[in-house]
């Protein structure tokens, strides 16, 4: 060990805080450089928050760290230092985008990287090359195997030849002949680069045999550090998990006992539990499961081995009747499986890989709720609640909501839920990924006591072999199809292997010899370069290249994600086709009847005067006050006109007559349009009715008021609303596609990619706003022809003008919902912060309604400064009033502003790193 | 069975209600939008001529003239700007003024000789709320204006035909009163669907849902007891609001009968929960969702009727909407809460909601199973 070079990591001091919750304490940590350096230790002790921090994607809180000889606290040599640390990230394949093919992934990084077009490729064949995926290029990242996700991380993290390659639980729920040809790839690229560091963080204690050198943690702290054979010998212990074992600290280990395995007694005359008689499970073209076959009997624990996607699951929700076979059947204690029959439910208990519990009901709750909906009688409830309570060690935490207790204690609390209602049969899903040794042994002799003790059939699925050891039978599963199916040790023996794994791997290889090719053994790979030529090409200062990245990496997501595009391409015709016809303030044909107690010629040509016009429709005549009551009542006339008795015979007479007009008001803005038609048509008769009657000279009105309706002479809604709606579509909808394009890469994760690459804040911000800016210019093409078209609105002036309007006002309202973006986590978030604040703005302070001029305190200000005001005028100039570009130059000036504001706004916001 | 089957749903409704009851986001939402914000949408319901800005070329300089722009005050106009008539044009194409007053020069002169002027008003028709009552506003004060000032001068006799006008069921055309009931209307809409949508979406996320089914609980009583408890949170909170909010801090008076209206609401809300769900089994996750909301419910609340009449929307339009809940809920709560309208005028609304609600019930029962049965 070169333990006399300066480590590659150096930490001092290091704590790291989420809220209340302390992930890490007064870590003091020195890596060595050059070594395979391993962080073990179950889920949740802080081994992914340590590599966050080395990596920079983790803005540090306290202490110190140094990586490859600086200070990452210094954002100026961490942007210096990116290029030569690689990070993955847990998950598989978290940092990939899975609509991208394999191809579009490696090319992606490459260009971050600022390597050429002939760089890249040469780079990215040898690369695909070394880890067999070079059959799979064009497959989109989000449909290959666990396996081959790792490797496509790898090939993504060594595009750039790193210094320190950093991998977090790289081969999680992985098979283990893919775990096997992954460390074997990262074992050559080491022997091609023997100046590179790895730092792997694993929660397989197995795997961390291999490794150079490892630290061990638990809650935050470091427990030990060493090679592995220092920390097995330190501790008198034959593995690292009872190496682990021992380390933990005294109150932790309190009541450990190792599992002990009583055999199962069983004989061919025990009942059959569980039959699966050539299971098949096909979704579209996928065999997710093939002709499985198996018989468990009662009381057996029977175990399912494989690695993420290989069928376990799709296997035990066949069995527990969650989906219907696509062939074959499952038979439940000599029954065939009905998924309707609810009294084979009662019979078996359901625990999956997420412990699926209410996080908003207590324990107690939760313990309630299954019991009554098994439908126990309510007399048993409590008794039978305590009682598992009891047994599964609940009693302290019965008020406690879930979310807020470990996960060891959560298992348990999934466990009693499976009980609670006294099940012939266990079926658990993965009921131990992520526990820490000790609970899952205090979970597993839970297990062999309900077994033994209690005749339950156990049907298990697990990842880890030590696990599948200890059960009766096990059956080895890889792409949808048993591989065999045994007693442990009996499959150990028939392959003449050490161990169980390496009998899997036996198996496995078996299978893909008969199978179509998941690619052999790789060719050595050399990651691509030769020496340091490239190694530091990238450098900070803005590149067009990593901004193009961005662009084209956008767009191909963009176009493989249906909803977002209908909402992009769609959403602003929907909401346009609603806007238009629903914002028409318009009143025509409106329904109205007459009272006429007068029945003379000039009663009825007092109502014709009414029905002759395009604003109202006559109904049938009314005869009483009650039809009228009635009628007006049931909405079915909005209007009714009363014209009193001897109406013509005094009005002949130049009596004072009275007409009475009743508007129906439950709609008030309909109701003050009405009224002023009425009073402008009854105007209108009566000058016309005393011209004929009296002679053109007898009334002449002192002046008269002679209306002009400007740019929209009939004064109808559409041309008025139609140029007012475009600039609110155009805030509202790339706005929102801009937000959620960059908080879709916080709740993915793939925003790490912009954390640990040389990119810079205007690269990523302007890379991912060019698409959006495409996409809204062509909607608002769409908006106007669909303006000229359907609603007849032509553009009467400068189009040229409108345009260029147009392309300042997106650029605006994108750059508006990426600063939105900035102080949003979640898309659901992201999706309805930018629509209160675009709309609001957009529709009350713009001009929208009332002009600007118009309003009062705060909105007026906002008004002011909002660009929609600004395009709403350059719309209404170009569609209404005629205007070109030189009436509407103060217009643009605002526009041109908010752009450079609003970019630089979100630049200084955006964060470079996790907080 | 039968027994069984109903405390299922019981024992899953109380579980939804314990569920929102732990959603801090959800119990906000509710509140906000059956109070804050049906009292601010009825009262900034915009007054529709509120400081309008208006310009006046005045070349008569006399004291008609005067009187008439003295009469153009706040808070219906801005104070008015005095502009030449070169500059009309610039200013109107700038937006600046929505109405421009033209007095031609010696106009009291001629109305005093009985020659019967004109003055032009321009209006920027664009502005379609301020134009068309500012128009007939200014026109109504310049005649007054011009009355009044004759009238010292020399009698004028009053019109022979007097047109009086009575608005029914809002005899001030009050806005906050349509403002306030239709924001309920609204809100039952928007809540309805988000609540049932949202509480499946997060069940299914948090894997809780498979669970479900492995025990005897079928999808019936698993959807039943979400449209069932979404639907009466709502109920409850719309009544608060309607009798707290709307009739108690703003005394709009209620016509019709509550009860009757709120089994109208039932109805309504049996369709909206239903849609809710068949929303939630559309879309894959919480984002998803939030995007189909946006391009349906917008559309739902504008076209219904609830914020412009239907009959000036065109005909297809408004067939197409025959087939939308929120149609006959709108024509329902108006008759009731407005007209004070019985069962005899509203019953084939209700008949038309239940039908909607039970086609969309089925529907959305057929896609959740159909969603269930194909998780992977």
């Amino acid at each position: 060990m070169n333990s006399a070079a300066a480590p590659v990591v150096r930490m001092q001091g290091v704590g790291l805080r989420y809220g209340k919750a302390q992930a890490l304490r007064d870590i003091d940590l020195d890596i060595p450089a050059g070594v395979m350096a391993g962080l073990i230790g179950p889920d949740g002790v802080g081994k992914s928050s340590l590599l966050a921090l080395v990596s920079g994607v983790r803005a540090l809180q306290d202490g110190r760290i140094e990586v490859l000889g600086g200070d990452m606290a210094s954002a100026r040599f961490r942007a210096h230092v990116s290029p030569r640390i690689a990070y993955m990230p847990q998950g598989l394949g978290k940092n990939l985008y899975p609509t991208l093919s394999v191809m579009e992934n490696v090319d992606f990084f490459g260009r971050l990287f600022g390597h050429d077009r002939a760089e890249r490729k040469r780079r990215i064949g040898t690369l695909l090359a070394a880890t067999g995926l070079t059959p799979f290029a064009d497959r989109p990242a989000g449909k290959l195997s666990g396996g081959m996700k790792q490797k496509l991380g790898l090939c993504c993290a060594l595009i750039h030849d790193p210094e320190l390659l950093i991998l977090d639980e790289p081969t999680t729920g992985v098979d283990p002949l893919s775990r096997r040809q992954f460390w074997a790839l990262i074992d050559d690229i080491r022997a091609e680069r023997p100046g590179m560091s790895v730092l792997v963080a694993t929660g397989y204690m197995e795997e961390a045999g291999r490794f150079d050198w490892l630290v061990a943690m638990d809650a935050g702290r470091v427990l030990a550090t060493g090679a592995p054979a220092e920390l097995l010998a330190s501790t008198g212990s034959t593995t690292l998990e009872q190496a682990f074992i021992a380390l933990l600290p005294e109150e932790k280990r309190a009541g450990y006992r190792p599992v002990e395995i009583v055999p199962h007694a069983a004989d061919a005359d025990t009942e059959i539990a569980i039959e699966a008689r050539d299971l098949t499970m096909r979704f579209g073209d996928f065999t997710a499961v093939d002709g499985v076959n198996f018989r468990i009997r009662r009381g057996e624990i029977f175990g399912f081995l494989g690695s993420n996607g290989c069928g376990k699951t799709t296997t035990m929700k066949m069995l527990t009747g969650l989906l219907p076979p696509t062939q074959g059947e499952a038979l439940l204690f000599g029954k065939p499986l009905d998924a309707n029959d609810l009294a084979t439910r009662r019979r078996v208990g359901f625990m999956t890989q997420s412990f699926s519990l209410y996080s908003e009901l207590t324990v107690r709750q939760n313990l309630m709720l299954h019991a009554r909906l098994f439908g126990l009688p309510e007399a048993d409830i409590e008794p039978r609640v305590q009682a598992m309570a009891e047994r599964f060690d609940l009693l302290d935490i019965l008020d406690a909501l879930p979310d807020a207790l470990p996960l060891g204690d959560r298992q348990r609390l999934s466990l009693a839920v499976a009980m609670i209602h006294g099940p012939e049969m266990l079926i658990l899903d993965e009921p131990t990924s992520g526990v820490d040794p000790v609970a899952r042994d205090a979970f597993w002799r839970a297990l062999i006591e309900l077994s033994r003790r209690d005749g339950v059939t156990i049907f298990i699925s697990t990842h880890f072999m030590n696990e599948a050891e200890r059960c009766d039978r096990i059956s080895l599963m890889h792409a949808g199809g048993v591989l065999v199916s045994d007693k442990p040790q009996a499959i150990v023996a028939a392959r003449g292997a050490p161990t169980l794994e390496d009998a899997f791997i036996a198996y496995l290889q078996e299978a893909a010899s008969e199978a179509p090719p998941e690619p052999a053994r790789p060719t050595p790979a050399s990651a691509g370069a030769g020496p340091a030529a490239f190694a530091h090409a990238a450098n900070r200062s803005f590149s067009l290249r990593r901004l193009f990245s961005y662009t084209l990496r956008e767009s191909l997501e963009l176009r493989r994600d249906p909803i977002r595009l209908t909402l992009a391409v769609l959403g602003s015709i929907l909401l346009m086709l609603v806007l238009g016809y629903g914002i028409t303030l318009d009143v025509e044909d409106l329904a109205y009847a007459v009272l006429d107690h007068d029945q003379t010629s000039i009663s009825r040509d007092y109502s014709l005067s009414l029905s002759g016009s395009r604003y109202f429709s006559e109904r049938a005549p009314l005869a009483n006050y009650d039809e009228l009551d009635r009628r007006m009542r049931a909405g079915e006339i909005s209007l009714a006109i009363e014209i009193p008795p001897g109406f013509g015979r005094d009005l002949l007479h130049g009596r004072p007559v009275q007409i009475s007009a009743w508007i129906d008001g439950a709609m008030p803005t309909r109701a003050e349009t009405v009224r002023g038609y009425v009073q402008g048509i009854h105007q209108h008769w009566l000058s016309r009715r005393l011209r004929e009657a009296l002679g053109e000279t007898a009334v002449v009105p002192l002046a008269t008021v002679e209306t002009r309706f400007r740019y929209n002479p009939d004064v109808r809604s559409l041309p008025a609303m139609v140029p007012a709606v475009i600039p609110l579509l155009l805030m509202l909808i790339p706005a929102i596609l801009a937000a959620l394009s960059v908080v879709r890469e916080k709740e993915m994760g793939s925003i790490i990619n912009f954390y640990v690459t040389p990119s810079t804040r205007l690269e990523f911000l302007l890379g991912k706003q060019i698409p959006y800016v495409v996409l809204a210019m062509a909607s608002f093409l769409l908006l106007v022809l669909m303006a000229v078209v359907l609603f007849r609105v032509p553009v009467t002036g400068s189009f040229a003008a409108l345009a260029l309007g147009a392309l300042l006002y997106v650029i605006s309202s994108t750059a508006f919902g990426l600063l939105i973006s900035t102080f949003v986590r979640s898309q659901v978030a992201a999706l309805f912060g930018t629509s209160i604040l675009t709309i609001l703005p957009a529709v009350q302070f713009s001009g929208l309604i009332d002009p600007v001029g118009s309003l009062e305190g705060a909105g007026r200000l906002i008004g002011n400064i909002f660009p929609t005001t600004y395009f709403v005028i350059i719309s209404r100039g170009t569609f209404s009033k005629a205007l070109e570009f030189s009436d509407l130059q103060s217009s643009f000036v605002p526009l041109l502003i908010s752009i450079p504001t609003l970019i630089g706004l979100t630049a200084m916001l955006l964060r470079k790193q996790q907080r | 069975m039968k027994q069984q089957h109903v405390r299922n749903i019981a024992q899953l409704g109380i579980k939804e209600l314990y569920s929102l009851l732990r959603d801090p986001i959800m119990l906000v939402l509710i509140v906000y939008a059956f109070s804050f914000s049906i009292y601010t949408a009825a009262t900034a319901m915009p007054e529709t001529l509120h400081k309008a800005p208006i310009a006046v070329i005045d070349e008569d300089r006399s004291p008609l003239s005067e009187r008439i722009v003295d009469a153009l005050y706040p808070p219906y106009f801005m104070p008015p700007t005095r502009i030449t008539l070169s500059e009309l044009d610039a200013r109107m194409d700038a937006g600046l003024d929505t109405f421009a007053l033209y007095i031609p020069a010696s106009f009291q002169r001629d109305v005093l000789a009985g020659r019967a002027p004109t003055i032009q008003l321009s209006v920027d028709a664009t502005r379609m709320s301020q134009a068309f009552t500012g128009s007939g506003h200014i026109q109504t004060i310049v005649l007054d204006q011009v009355n009044e000032f004759v009238r010292r001068e020399r009698t004028v006799s009053i019109p022979p035909v007097e047109l009086v006008l009575r608005a029914r069921f809002n005899p001030e055309l009050n806005k906050s009163w349509f403002g306030g009931v239709m924001q309920i209307i609204n809100n039952i809409t928007m809540l309805s669907i988000v609540l049932t949508g949202a509480a499946l979406i997060r069940e299914r996320e948090h894997g809780t849902l498979e669970h479900l089914l492995v025990m005897p609980v079928s999808p019936f009583e698993i959807m039943a007891s979400k449209v069932l408890a979404m639907a009466a949170v709502v109920l409850v909170a719309s009544a608060f609001a309607l009798n707290v909010v709307v009739r108690g801090l703003m005394g709009v008076p209620i016509e019709g009968s509550l009860p009757l209206f709120f089994f109208g609401a039932a109805l309504h809300l049996f369709a909206t929960t239903s849609l809710g769900i068949v929303l939630a089994t559309l879309a894959r996750s919480m984002p998803q969702f939030g995007m189909l909301l946006l391009m349906v419910l917008l559309p739902l609340q504008m076209l219904s009727g609830g914020s412009t009449p239907r009959e000036s929307m065109p005909e297809i339009v408004q067939f197409v909407m025959l087939a939308a809940p929120n149609t006959h809920f709108v024509l329902l709560s108006q008759g009731i809460l407005y007209r004070g309208a019985g069962l005899e005028v509203v019953w084939p609304q209700l008949i038309s909601l239940a039908v909607i609600g039970s086609i969309l019930f089925m529907f959305s029962l057929a896609r959740f199973r159909k969603t269930l049965a194909s998780t992977e």
